[in-house]
């Protein structure tokens, strides 16, 4: 362990550019997104330096750490402020702050129309900040600050103009359907502080092989839950969707490239606990396996090309999933997939954007066509993307998929076979879908009505985009090459050397077989989408109307979840004001009544007065005659 | 005279000062009850600087004798939970002053007359929280309600005369049971230890089973009305619909939070056994206290009720942190006190402001706030997260310390206590949405922001939320001593870990 | 004659006093009866005292006399005074208390 003071820059330069932005209101608005850029910018180079320091070191050297201050201390339960950078992390700073950088350079010209600029950019630099705590804190409970810090960012992003109804609710959605997430994660720290005594990584770690198997399990479907909701996976999934609402770099950043990451890095972080269960680890390749055909299957009857693209995150992080199930090999390719999926889908991201910039914030692709002669530098930029998230050789996802693919094949026996099936299948479509993002955005005829005007979006926006796409053509031989993301996460993730088993597939077989789905997916979109409908048929198979639908899942979390909800509410409304209050107000009536009763014999009549007392004088006489007898 | 009886008397001060001032000058009023409750403030911080962390047992004690014939003695000293609660109260009161600066407007009597009874609360809040003679703290906890009576029947809004009646008679009920409790008390200690009321010593007294149990479930219930703990919470909505913004912080800033503190500092320290038996019976009435006080919130169509439904869900937890007897359900359950009483102040305050521009509290009347009283729309939303317990903010590290505190002993109650976050994100998202997102509804168009008052009002609170998120160990520091004193007398261990240290 | 028959006398002056208290409306009526009955009860003190051959009752029944005499005064007034202001001597009328 080294340890290093410039950790704590990271988070904070970015969190005191946000603070400083909201607080000083329109007064920052001349400046305020240079200065996020700039701060953004300064992150990524102190990652850098990090980086290059970290390899400069070997061994247990490398990872390093920070104090900051001891957070909470109660009785045994202590948890410091603390940040530890290492092997692991150091990937996801360089990607967040890389990524969030370029993303940032973007931002400034495509929202350069927006009068709310400047909070747009404060929220940007809050999620930067909330994603970097949550990749460097030490603890599971410094990582739930992260980890609800980017879901709040992602919130305020979502919901940026949260003006239109429909915004805001998606806002809303994204985030509830974390705090569901949230709830595992509490779990599991709960679990981990109840049996280990302690709630940071290296603590859990030492002890987790003592826990009980059942501990171990319970752990482990609680962080899955919380990846799940994090990383929109099933079946937690149905807000990814929505929350494409946000501005499209917003969509390129958080739910692409970084934030929908999150869940994957908590399982790889989490290696200890996953690997001592395998319940645990069934849970995770299911969740992942189903993910990832439900993603690519939505993806495949979206018009609106940003929904397309969530839906292939989705579907994407499914595959991440799955390869963080299948074991310490496992985990490497999911990082993997991970920084590829963040180059090409960003890059992706970025290009619609690009599109909808030219085409005054059109989405539907059926109203697009032909835009390749307008758009040279986007449809290049997509299109080498496009190329990468299919898994062309040389191009990144050639390497990182097919990695996971044959992980999956690898996995033995009828599982081994089943879950390969479904990588492969899911890469079949995957091309599928992809290709008719492309052909019906940038091939074919226009269609388009004659107000709109396309056009190349200024080098502000093409830079980063061209830069992406360079990282989309070469990051995955760079990091596959002599197995340098394997060798460099081996002391994190595999610290004791596993073995592989046999092999079941020879890696040529599974490259071929995949290019060979490939190519079949991509032929099908090409002869099915020769010509486009402007308006989407309505006469399709119920396969289509259901994957428009997403599968059902807003319809099935409705009548599941939030029906119910709404009358118990409206039940408990009832119940309080009639049951309990009732009761209450039960008490007060029939005191009010026993004192109208007795009230009547106040009848202001003196006559009355006398009898009464009559007839009381007599009672007393009475009694003292009987008691005396 | 001890500092202590300094900070009871000093705001009793005040009240000498605006009785004797002119009916007539309302800004006059005003600046005598600022400046006190402002001096008040600062004494409790001299006050503090000067608390010891490493000694045990109260501090500051001073003790007169009042009523020798029945052992009754003027006895006050505090301890860690004391002094948190009483910085709370001496913090908040400034702060209400000068949100509400107006809000005596429209009330039966004079804005002298609503600082009067303001002071006279803040003196008898220090007082109840300060007293260690039983018989003192009852009589302080009963004379509490008639100043918060005034304040809600003659300055409050809608059905106010009948949300103060309702607080008055249901408080007394539970009131009565305590005073039936502590004669029984009383009268154990004649035969036991020669008659007192003396906290101290009462808590050495061998009660035997059922005794113990009559006599907890008196308090308690007491306790459980103050808090409110569900089903006794029926009083809690319609008084804070109808008390001004200020008088509800007060209310369920401070006030309440005598009832969960009575449960603390009387009901586990007079009868530990009793105490055990009915904790699997209070755990359930948190755990449904949590989900049914998050449920009718996110039902609520008014704003002050939302808060007021709300605020029944956090009691849960704070009673749920309580009754699990470890140190982190204990210690998280008294620094949620705390910070409930900062985040409901900054609730109140938003929308009290937002219903005094808007001169509605439907939440359905207001909508797209943000376009146009940015400020304000802001401040509410960081009030509400606080209320959802996020992250980084104080609440959270409360609320997970008592849920962790929770899960080492009772993992269920836990688990269902958990599942208050889901609920806690949908009611504050959902008036969130209502009010601040979306186009501006009309009748909001002109609504004005934030003017400097209010912003100097609300800033300590948002930065003491934010602060103390991120940098507890002060306050938690105070506290962790007295908890770890609470359960040593209760008898109580942490449970221990399963494997590792 | 047997002593006793006075105590019945005694008995039925007071039963006819109360009765006519609790029957009668006119206030002068129900002020004569209230008479009756402390007349009733001081023939009761003195035969009692004839009978036990002690002056207690004799004693008594004077208290009796002088509270009777200052009833008289204060009540005769009051009646007066109701009389003046609404020409009425019902006691039925005089039922303010209630309201």
């Amino acid at each position: 362990m080294t340890t290093s003071n410039l950790l704590v820059y990271l988070i904070a330069l970015p969190l005191i550019s946000s603070a400083l932005l909201l607080i000083l209101g329109r007064k920052a608005d001349k400046w305020g997104h240079l200065l996020a850029t700039l701060v953004s910018g300064s992150a990524f180079v102190i990652g850098v330096l990090e980086f290059f320091a970290m390899r400069s070191r070997s061994g247990d050297a490398r990872p390093a750490t920070q104090h900051i201050f001891t957070w909470m201390s109660v009785g045994s339960f202590q948890v410091d402020a603390s940040l530890l950078l290492d092997q692991l992390s150091i990937a996801f700073v360089l990607l967040i702050t890389g990524v969030g950088t370029l993303i940032h350079i973007y931002s400034i010209a495509y929202m350069s129309h927006d009068r709310d600029r400047r909070r747009f950019f404060a929220y940007l630099n809050l999620f930067i900040a909330a994603m970097l705590l949550l990749v460097l804190g030490d603890s599971y409970l410094n990582l739930y600050v992260g980890w609800e810090g980017v879901g709040l960012a992602s919130y305020l992003l979502i919901g940026f103009w949260n003006q239109k109804p429909a915004y805001a609710t998606a806002a809303k959605k994204a985030f509830v359907a974390n705090r569901v997430g949230d709830v595992g994660l509490s779990l599991a720290i709960m679990i981990a502080f109840a049996q280990f005594g302690t709630v940071s990584f290296a603590g859990v770690k030492e002890h987790a092989h003592h826990a009980s198997p059942a501990a171990l399990t319970a752990i482990g479907a609680m962080l899955l839950l919380a990846a799940a909701g994090k990383s929109a996976q099933f079946p937690l999934q149905s807000w990814l969707g929505d929350a494409m609402a946000g501005p499209t770099p917003v969509s390129a950043l958080i739910h692409a490239a970084t934030m929908v990451t999150a869940g994957v890095y908590l399982i790889t972080r989490s290696n200890f606990i996953f690997d001592a269960s395998a319940t645990a680890q069934l849970l995770v390749v299911i969740v992942g396996a189903i993910t990832l055909l439900f993603g690519a299957i939505v993806g495949t009857a979206k018009d609106d090309i940003k929904k397309a693209l969530a839906a292939s995150t989705m579907s994407q992080i499914g595959y991440m999933i799955l390869a963080t199930g299948l074991g310490p090999i496992g985990y490497a390719f999911a990082i993997m997939h991970l920084i590829t999926h963040g180059f090409f889908k960003a890059g992706m991201f970025l290009g619609a954007g690009s599109v909808m910039h030219g085409m005054d914030d059109e989405v539907n692709m059926r109203r697009f066509g032909g835009l390749a002669r307008f758009m040279p530098i986007t449809t290049v930029t997509f299109g080498l993307g496009y190329l990468a998230i299919i898994g062309v050789p040389p191009f990144a996802g050639f390497y990182s998929k097919d990695k996971i693919i044959e992980t999956a094949f690898n996995a033995g026996g009828l599982k081994g076979i089943l879950l390969g099936g479904a990588a492969l299948l899911g890469a079949a479509i995957t091309a599928f879908y992809m290709t008719r993002v492309v052909v019906l955005t940038f091939a074919g005829s226009k269609r388009w009505d004659d107000k709109a005007h396309p056009h190349e979006s200024p080098a502000l926006m093409w830079i980063p985009m061209a830069i992406l796409a360079v990282g989309s053509v070469t990051s995955g031989f760079l990091l596959a090459s002599g197995n340098a993301m394997v060798n460099w996460l081996q002391p994190i993730v595999d610290p004791h050397h596993h073995e592989h088993g046999e092999e079941f597939l020879k890696p040529i077989v599974v490259s071929t077989m995949a290019i060979v789905v490939v190519v079949l997916g991509v032929l099908a979109a090409i002869v099915k989408y020769r010509t486009v409908p402007v308006e989407a048929p309505t006469e399709v198979s119920v396969f289509t109307k259901a994957a428009r639908k997403d599968l059902y899942q807003d319809s099935f979390n409705e009548a599941v979840l939030m029906r119910p909800g709404q009358k118990l509410t409206s039940g408990l409304l009832f119940t309080d004001k009639s049951i309990v209050d009732g009761a209450v107000k039960a008490v007060g009536f029939s005191l009010q009544t026993i004192a109208g009763w007795i009230r009547n014999l106040q009848n202001g009549f003196i006559r009355t007065y006398a009898l009464v007392m009559l007839i009381g004088l007599l009672a007393l006489i009475a009694t003292v005659w009987v008691v005396t007898l | 005279m001890s500092i202590l009886t300094t900070l009871e008397l000093l705001p009793l001060v005040g009240v000498l000062a605006l009785a004797l001032s002119p009916k007539a000058d309302a800004l006059l009023a005003k600046r005598i009850a600022l400046g006190f409750s402002l001096l008040v403030a600062a004494v409790s911080a001299v006050m503090a600087s000067q608390f010891k962390l490493s000694a045990s047992g109260f501090q500051f004690v001073e003790s007169r004798s009042w009523i020798p014939n029945f052992g009754i003695n003027y006895a006050v000293g505090i301890d860690g939970i004391s002094l948190v609660l009483i910085l709370l109260t001496t913090i908040l009161v400034p702060i209400v002053i000068l949100a509400g600066w107006n809000e005596s407007e429209g009330g039966r009597w004079s804005t002298k007359t609503f600082y009067i009874l303001i002071l006279i609360s803040e003196a008898m809040m220090i007082g109840v929280f300060a007293a260690t003679d039983v018989f003192l703290f009852y009589v302080i906890f009963e004379a509490m309600l008639i100043p918060v009576y005034f304040l809600i029947g003659g300055y409050g809004r809608g059905e106010r005369a009948a949300a103060a009646l309702k607080f008055l008679l249901y408080s007394l009920l539970g009131g009565l049971l305590m005073l039936a409790a502590l004669i029984g008390t009383y009268i154990i200690s004649t035969n036991q230890i020669g008659g007192t009321f003396d906290l101290t010593k009462l808590s050495t007294m061998q009660i035997d089973a059922p005794t113990q149990n009559w006599l907890f479930l008196g308090f308690f219930i007491a306790f459980a009305i103050k808090a409110p703990l569900w089903p006794f919470h029926t009083w809690l909505p319609s008084a804070a619909k109808a008390a001004t913004p200020g008088t509800s912080i007060l209310l369920l800033g401070v006030m309440d939070k005598v009832g969960t503190y009575g449960m603390i500092r009387f009901c586990m320290t007079l009868f530990p056994d009793a105490t055990k038996t009915f904790t699997p019976v209070i755990i359930t009435l948190a755990v449904i206290s949590i989900l049914y006080g998050a449920f009718l919130a996110i039902g609520q169509k008014d704003i002050n009720g939302l808060i007021a439904f709300t605020s029944i869900s956090h009691f849960g937890v704070i009673t749920l942190g309580i009754f699990a007897m470890t140190t982190q359900g204990l210690t998280g359950a008294t620094f949620y006190m705390v910070n409930h009483g900062f985040s409901t102040a900054a609730l109140f305050m938003t929308a009290g402001w937002m219903v005094a521009r808007r001169k509605s509290s439907q939440i359905d009347d207001f909508g797209g706030l943000q376009r146009v009283t940015p400020i304000l729309a802001w401040s509410f939303f960081i009030a509400g997260l606080s209320a959802l317990a996020l992250p980084g903010l104080s609440s959270f590290i409360s609320e997970f310390l008592v849920l962790a505190g929770t899960f080492t002993r009772y993992p269920i109650a836990a688990i269902f206590a958990t599942l208050g976050i889901i609920l806690a994100a949908l009611y504050v998202l959902i008036a969130v949405q209502k009010s601040l997102h979306g186009e501006v509804k009309p009748g909001n168009e002109s609504l004005t922001d934030l003017i400097l008052r209010e912003k100097i009002a609300l800033a300590p609170v948002i930065a003491l939320i934010i602060l103390l998120g991120f940098y507890p160990k002060p306050v938690l520091d105070v506290i962790n001593p007295t908890t770890g004193v609470v359960m040593q007398h209760a008898g109580v261990v942490d449970p221990a870990v399963k494997v590792g240290k | 004659m047997d002593i006793s028959n006075y105590l019945y006398l005694s008995a039925i002056l007071f039963t006819i006093g109360a009765v006519g208290v609790v029957v009668r409306r006119n206030a002068i009526v129900v002020f004569m009866c209230v008479e009756l009955m402390l007349n009733a009860t001081n023939l009761a003190f003195v035969t009692f005292s004839r009978i036990h051959g002690n002056l207690d009752g004799q004693v008594a029944s004077f208290f009796t006399m002088v509270v009777a005499a200052c009833e008289v005064v204060i009540g005769l007034a009051i009646i007066v005074t109701i009389y003046r202001s609404r020409r009425s001597a019902s006691i039925d009328d005089a039922s303010l208390l209630k309201r």
